[in-house]
């Protein structure tokens, strides 16, 4: 017996006595990001339908593997091979996990899924139903240390899907000066994630958080002050961010299968 | 004017205990710690409670109130249904010493743990002197009231009591955030030490301190990661491992 039903507790045997709806919270992130995961395997694996007429799903971006189809690739470089021990390797497959890495190992990320999927808790005052708990100090956990890892390559793949957000001001010949529903919800999606990752805790820190003195660092501590209000509303961002690249893939997709038009606004 | 409410009060020791229902007079405005000051007036005289200032600012009346750690004095009566029966229970991750009363004296072992603020050897008393900017960022940690909530409310003791050991817990990860952006503390190691002796990696981020802190104070994004991300400068960052890597060799 242990944690709240430990022998010098209160002897309440309910696990929690709140009276709220405190299971809806996990309940609906759990669905949302275990939908978002299933989506996601299923076109890291698919390996086709992610480019046409300039425009780029950001699940295969950059598109580094020879397998990738003309114009997808950034610059024409493509160093991975398109086999890899005779399987067949999706070129998502190579680059998901930094923004995969980045998002598991992110602050927010990390309150939703210990609570919607592990239980740990799954609300505040609700008992969890683990025995044992030692966080982050062992592993695999302690690799949440890694967040910032994940942040620098981040920001690295932000910088190149708004190149492909700017790449779809393309028409289907290529020539500059248009614009398409596809450019718009490129924008949307890359803008979005900027947002996301300057709100970051790891990028609050970086810019100026890790001080001790505010006052020897003025601008540091302006950035400071304006990353922490973003930082505000990184929850936010974050799902933002998520559906944001989630509807750009599906988007891409449709278009690249035939099923939707790229309707073009100029 | 008066109204009826069902109340059910937790009434007990460490040995034994059980939830019972009183029937209380409540009038307009009154907060639960009223209608427990009036049970204990009218209907269970030996009923322990403990108070103080009834204004939110003391921390002494922390219990929980349908399920959600709460002060007394702070929680209106009038914020749950008029037919709804309200549950009053002591703290839970803390041993019971009698009815709403618990032992919180976890809390003061590990406040003496925390290395105290180290001044300039250079400056006299006196002679310290700071910049608002700086002030500023450290007051948020000073509203703490010590009602120990957070601590309350944190899984990684109220659900693991062998935890106790080795976790300082939200209200004290204030105190060693406080320190460690002071621009005079002198002590080097409290990054370190916060990892290693007062377990800031027992921490996974849940916000459930933050969520019940009657002084709104951003515990988690202001204190806990924070400190989280000054570890990670001293022992897990790219960027300085490779600065690392390249002194050692230039050295060799």
């Amino acid at each position: 017996m242990s944690g709240v039903f430990s022998p010098t507790r209160a002897k309440i045997k309910e696990r929690t006595l709140r009276t709220d709806k405190w299971w809806l919270e996990p309940a609906i992130t759990f669905g949302v990001l275990f939908s978002f995961v299933i989506y996601a395997t299923f076109r890291a694996f698919e390996g086709a339908n992610y480019y046409k007429d300039h425009l780029i799903s950001p699940f295969y971006s950059p598109c580094l593997s020879e397998a990738c189809v003309p114009g997808a690739t950034l610059f024409g470089w493509t160093p991975v091979s398109a086999e890899i021990f005779n399987f067949a390797l999706s070129p998502a497959l190579i680059i998901l996990i930094f923004p995969l890495g980045f998002r598991m190992t992110c602050y927010y990320y990390r309150k939703a899924y210990y609570r919607a999927f592990w239980l740990s808790p799954p609300a505040c005052a609700v008992a969890e139903p683990h025995t044992k708990y030692t966080g982050e100090t062992r592993a695999p956990l302690i690799l949440q240390n890694a967040h910032r890892w994940f942040f620098y390559a981040g920001l690295l793949l932000n910088v190149i899907l708004t190149y492909d957000a700017v790449i779809s001001f393309k028409n289907p010949e290529g020539q500059w000066g248009h614009m398409s529903v596809g450019s718009l919800v490129l924008v949307v999606s890359s803008t979005l994630l900027w947002f996301y990752s300057l709100s970051c805790h790891t990028c609050r820190h970086t810019i100026g958080g890790r001080l001790k003195h505010f006052s020897a660092h003025p601008v540091r501590y302006k950035l400071w002050t304006w990353v922490s209000a973003l930082n505000h509303k990184h929850q936010q961002f974050a799902w933002y961010s998520l559906a944001g690249v989630a509807f750009a893939d599906i988007y891409v997709r449709q278009v690249a299968t035939g099923a939707w038009t790229n309707f073009y606004f100029f | 004017m008066a109204r009826k409410l069902n109340l059910r009060i937790w009434r007990g020791d460490s040995t034994d205990g059980g939830l019972k229902d009183v029937q209380v007079d409540v009038n307009e405005g009154e907060v639960v710690l009223d209608v427990i000051h009036r049970v204990q007036a009218t209907q269970m005289g030996d009923l322990a409670v403990r108070w103080n200032c009834k204004a939110g600012k003391c921390g002494s009346c922390s219990m929980e109130i349908n399920g959600k750690p709460r002060l007394a004095c702070m929680t209106q009566v009038a914020s749950f249904g008029e037919d709804e029966t309200i549950t009053v229970t002591p703290l839970r991750a803390f041993p019971v010493i009698k009815d709403l009363v618990t032992d919180v004296s976890f809390n003061y072992k590990k406040a003496m743990e925390i290395p105290a603020y180290e001044p300039p050897k250079e400056l006299a008393p006196g002679e310290a002197r700071m910049e608002q900017i700086d002030v500023e960022r450290s007051q948020e940690f000073r509203k703490c009231i010590e009602c120990f909530l957070c601590q309350d409310t944190c899984h990684v003791i109220r659900d693991h009591e062998e935890n106790k050991k080795s976790f300082a817990g939200p209200r004290f990860f204030i105190r060693i955030a406080e320190l460690d952006m002071h621009p005079l503390d002198m002590l080097k190691n409290r990054k370190r030490t916060a990892q290693e002796e007062h377990g800031l990696g027992m921490c996974n981020i849940t916000k459930c301190c933050t969520e019940v802190c009657p002084e709104h104070i951003k515990i988690t994004d202001n204190a806990i990661i924070p400190m989280k991300e000054r570890v990670v400068d001293i022992k897990y960052d790219p960027a300085r491992m490779f600065a690392g890597l390249l002194k050692r060799e230039k050295r060799s």
